[in-house]
Order: C-alpha cells, then structure tokens, then sequence
C-alpha cells in the first residue's frame, strides 16, 4: 500500500510482533539507507541475536526472547519464542526532548522525534532519560544518535527503510490514525482465537501520552524490557520533589548557619 | 514514585569529570552561601573567614566550566547550552524544566556574583594591608552589598544542590528513584565548605576566630546530611534499587566516616565553647587538618558513590 507522505500529519510504526520472524531485514535495511557501519561483530551467546541493544550504530534492534517454558500448549502447537524489532519509539511525550538543554531534539514536521546533529553537543542527558536505551553517542562524532524514522525519506515521499523491507509486514509504516485502526482490528482478531495475551503497547496516551511507534506484545510489556504504564514516568516528574527537598535542605542550612554564627558576645 | 521501579535505560556515562565538577560545585555554592553567612550574621572578627569563603568560591567555579566542557562530546560546541542553533529558531536556550539547562545558566550568573565578591575581598584586604586608607570602606558596602551577598547566596545554594536535582531528573535507577540528591549534595557541599574554609584558616592567623564556628556549623550541616542520607536509602530501599549501592560499599563508607568526624570535631568545640560562644582557639591544628580532610574525602567519596552505583 503506497502511502502518501504530507507534513503536518503525524506517521509513525505498527509493529505486530505476533508476525515477526527473526529476520532482520529491518536492521539490515536501516544501516543499508543510513550508512551505518555496526559495531565489529561479535558473539553475545544470547539466542539469534548478535546485534545486542539498539544503539547509535542500531537504529533497529530484533531482540529475541527464548526462555519461554519448553513445552507443548495443544496438539502441534508449540509455545513460540517472542521476536521484536525494536526502535526509537517517537513518543509523544518524549524523555529525550523534556531534557536536552541544546535544543538539539525537535519534533518533525511528521511528528516524529529527530536530533539535530548540528546542534548536538554530546552532553548524554537525553540518554539518561529515554526510558528505552534508545540513544547513544557515536564515537566519530561524539553526538547522539537514534532512529530518525528516516526523515531524510519522508521529506523525499518514501517510507522508512525498515517497514519497506520487513517481508511478513510485522512493520508497519503509515499515518498513525490508520495504524491505530490496523492495530485494533488485529488485536480483535486475535483476542477472538483465543490468544488472549496478546495486547496493544503504546497505542493509547498510557504510556509517554501513546508512542507513534507502537506495539503488538505477545506478553507482558516486561518481558520485553519495556517500561509498563505504572513504571513509564517522564524524567520532569522530579524536578518539584527534587528542588523541594534541597530547599527545605536550604532553609534547614542556613538555619544551621545563623545558629552557629550569631553573634553571641564574644565581640 | 514509590513503586519497585523497573528501569530499563542506558547509563549516561558520566564519571570522572562530572564527579569532578559535582565536588567542585559543591564546594564553591557551599563556600559563598557560608562567606555570606559569616559576614551578614557572623561577629567583625569572622570577615577574614569569609573572605576566604568567597575566595574558595571563586577559585573552585573557575574549575567548573572546564569540567563541564571536557565531559561533552563535541567541547567545541559548549555554548550551545546557552544558545539554541536550530535554523529558524535561533535563541537563548532556557529550558526550565531540564536542571542541565537551568543549572548552566545558574553557573554562568553565579559565575558573576562570585567573581565579584572574590575582587571585593582582594580590594578590601589589599587596603587592610596598605596605609592608606583612601576610598570607600567598603567597595561593596550597606544595603547594596548585603543584598549582592544575599542574592549570590540563594543562587550560590542553588548551584551547590541543582547537581542533586539533575540526577534525580532522569530514568536512571537510583537517581530517579529519590527526591533527596539535592537536598543532600547540598548538604555535603555546606559540610565541605566549612571543612575546606576551617583548614584554609591555617594560612590566615585572623581567621582563626570562626574557627570554633566553622566547626560547629559543620557539625550541624553533618547532621542534615546524615538524616538526607537516611531517607535517601529509604526512598532507594522502597523502589527496590538499593541493591546497586552494594557495589560501592567502600565509597558509601568514607562518606560517613567524613560525617562522623565532623560530627566528633563539633562536639568537640562545643564543649569547650565559653559562656555562649564558640571556643577561641589560636590556631587550626592537626586535629583540624585531619577532620577537614577527612570530610573533603567524604564529600567526594559520596558523589562517586551516587554517581558510580547507578551506571
Ligand atoms: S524512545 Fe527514547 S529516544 Fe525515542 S523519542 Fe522516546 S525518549 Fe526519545
Ligand atoms: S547529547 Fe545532544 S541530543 Fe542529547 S541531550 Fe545532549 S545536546 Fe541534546
């Protein structure tokens, strides 16, 4: 399905992982467009994985989860492994932007999160807060990078690399009204064969006011190493305590120092 | 907030510079916000110990910047902090809700007050070393000067605990699990502060009067810190991080040897205070030498182990 591409709309993915098959294509695609080296490879003992964690040179990452219980559900159905491509995920309120001190975050024209590596100055708060490890600093230019949901596409009419190259369309790219329509249909479909676990991440506003990269779990949000809604909290909900607390600690101070310092006599 | 926290985030790498810079902001906030204590409430004779705070200050900002600089990843491009080079949108960048943010343009104003207040007490001990006496008393004096003192002071306790606070403003385990970093980096830079100023009197025979003072109120800030500290491993216990601490148990040790001996060093002085003030004493001994460095090590020793346990 061609999508037309309009600034002013906001697009984003609809990954199914219900559908995902390990490939990487994703991953493959998105360091093909983007020009991403990788890191030198290396053998993490970790299931299919041998890319490890999203990261500056990992824009998409399909984690693996393989310690599902081993044993048979019903009749010629095993209990599948989890597969997820993971990726920045856009948020709508994103932790990245509440604290990078540059500027450097904007929001496109797409409504997607991008850094501007002109602006970046390497400072890492923004790597502090993404609450998905999404960020890190690439050591040649020493200023962070992530998904940029390939913007440089979407001001060009393509869609992003990944979905385009993703062959069981695990990954979806489009408006996001119309992924969150997509999503809802297959999550009844599913829900309504009895595979009740599965559930929608990041669809609705519970966590960082909805992702506009969103989510068909097959498990709890946990399993996938993702922050579930009571747990997806944005960096600024401690600025007042935080500040609160060294007030009162000043106040309490300069008590503290009037007391000691009073003149008491001795002069 | 007070829920097992899951974290599932990526360490920002911040070590040796920042740690440097955290021990440093400390010292210089805590060292004016003193200076300024010393010399609006204090006796005539605790000046000579507040200029020395504000000397401090001055001396450990100047470290600041240059921390701050080395630590980014493309140094060239620090005062992006303060200006916003987004095509279009070129201004200052002032983003209250992000304490980096805040926190630069603090060190830059604070920067000021501190400069000042460090070439006043240069002028007014210059003339006290001179015979003539022309000028002014006070090139900062009366109203005007209290209130410089007084609003380089709030910012100066601000900059010794927004570090705290810029921590806490994260997703990071630990430091996103507690509202007490602020308050107790605060709190250990004011011990610091006292403990670096009473040894400096060593080298300055008139300071020697807030000697008793410094030690008492070092004492006091001890105190505060302990009980921050205390909550602070409350807060960690009950999101369920506190396990991360373990690591860095030696560190977490230093840190209450240095309250433990500024608490002794306190007692100490307050019992040989006389008849409602602190003790007078003639100089700054090896007691002294020992405690103020044993509480400088416990100042840094506890940014190490907030900074060092979450990443
Ligand atoms: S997933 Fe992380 S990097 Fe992406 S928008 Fe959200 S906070 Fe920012
Ligand atoms: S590293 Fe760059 S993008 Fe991240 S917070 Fe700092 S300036 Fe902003």
């Amino acid at each position: 399905m061609a999508t037309t591409i309009k600034p002013g709309e906001s697009y984003g993915f609809f990954t199914d992982t219900s559908i995902c098959i390990g490939c990487k294509a994703c991953e493959v695609a998105c360091k093909e467009w983007n020009q991403l080296e990788g890191h030198d490879g290396k053998f993490l003992a970790d299931s299919f994985d041998n890319t490890g964690q999203l990261d500056d040179q990992n824009w998409r990452h399909v984690k693996f989860i393989d310690n599902v219980p081993d044993q048979t559900v019903d009749a010629g159905n095993g209990k599948a492994w989890l597969m997820m491509s993971d990726v920045c995920k856009h948020c709508k309120h994103a932790s990245c932007m509440d604290v990078c001190p540059t500027g450097a975050i904007i929001r496109t024209e797409f409504n997607t999160v991008f850094i501007q590596q002109d602006a970046c100055n390497g400072c890492r708060n923004c790597i502090a807060a993404c609450p998905y490890s999404v960020i890190s600093i690439n050591q040649k230019t020493g200023t962070a990078h992530k998904c940029t949901l390939c913007y440089d596409r979407l001001q060009g009419g393509l869609e992003p690399a990944c979905s385009k190259a993703c062959p069981t369309q695990s990954i979806q790219f489009g408006p996001l009204a119309d992924l969150q329509k997509a999503a809802d249909v297959r999550l009844a479909a599913l829900h309504s064969q009895g595979v009740t676990q599965a559930e929608l991440y990041g669809r609705d506003d519970k966590v960082y006011g909805g992702l506009n990269a969103f989510f068909l779990l097959m498990d709890k949000p946990e399993a996938y190493g993702l922050p579930n809604a009571d747990n997806a909290g944005l960096p600024s909900r401690n600025n007042v305590g935080g500040y609160i607390g060294a007030l009162v600690t000043a106040v309490l101070g300069v008590i503290a120092g009037i007391v000691a310092f009073r003149r008491r006599g001795t002069s | 907030m007070y829920l097992a926290a899951e974290h599932f985030v990526r360490a920002p790498g911040w070590t040796w510079y920042i740690l440097g810079y955290f021990f440093f902001a400390g010292l210089s906030g805590g060292s004016y916000a003193l200076a300024t204590l010393l010399r609006l409430v204090g006796d005539a004779r605790d000046e000579a110990a507040a200029r020395i705070g504000f000397y401090v200050s001055f001396l450990t900002l100047l470290v600041c910047p240059v921390l701050l600089t080395a630590d980014l990843g493309v140094w060239t491009r620090f005062w992006h902090m303060l200006v916003n080079v987004t095509p279009g949108d070129s201004s200052l960048n002032f983003t209250y809700g992000s304490p980096m943010s805040v926190g630069v343009w603090a060190l830059f104003v604070f920067g000021l007050f501190t400069t000042v207040s460090a070439l006043e007490a240069f002028v007014l001990d210059r003339r006290a070393r001179s015979t003539s006496s022309d000028g002014p008393a006070r090139p900062l004096g009366g109203v005007l000067g209290r209130g410089f003192n007084i609003a380089g002071g709030i910012l100066a306790l601000f900059f010794a605990s927004y570090t705290g606070v810029l921590l806490s403003v994260s997703n990071q385990p630990i430091w996103s699990d507690t509202w007490m970093l602020g308050g107790l980096f605060l709190a250990s830079g004011l011990s610091g502060s006292a403990a670096l100023i009473t040894l400096l009197t060593r080298y300055r025979a008139d300071a020697v009067f807030s000697l008793g003072r410094l030690h008492e109120a070092d004492g006091y800030f001890s105190i505060l810190e302990l009980v921050l500290l205390v909550a602070f491993f409350v807060t960690i216990a009950a999101a369920g991080t506190a396990g991360r601490t373990l690591p860095w148990l030696p560190l977490w040790v230093l840190a209450l040897a240095g309250i433990g001996s500024s608490l002794v060093a306190a007692r100490g002085h307050m019992r040989i205070r006389p008849s409602g003030g602190s003790a007078v004493i003639a100089r700054a001994g090896t007691d002294t030498l020992v405690v103020s460095l044993l509480v400088l090590v416990g100042v840094l020793a506890l940014r190490a182990a907030v900074i060092f346990s979450a990443q």
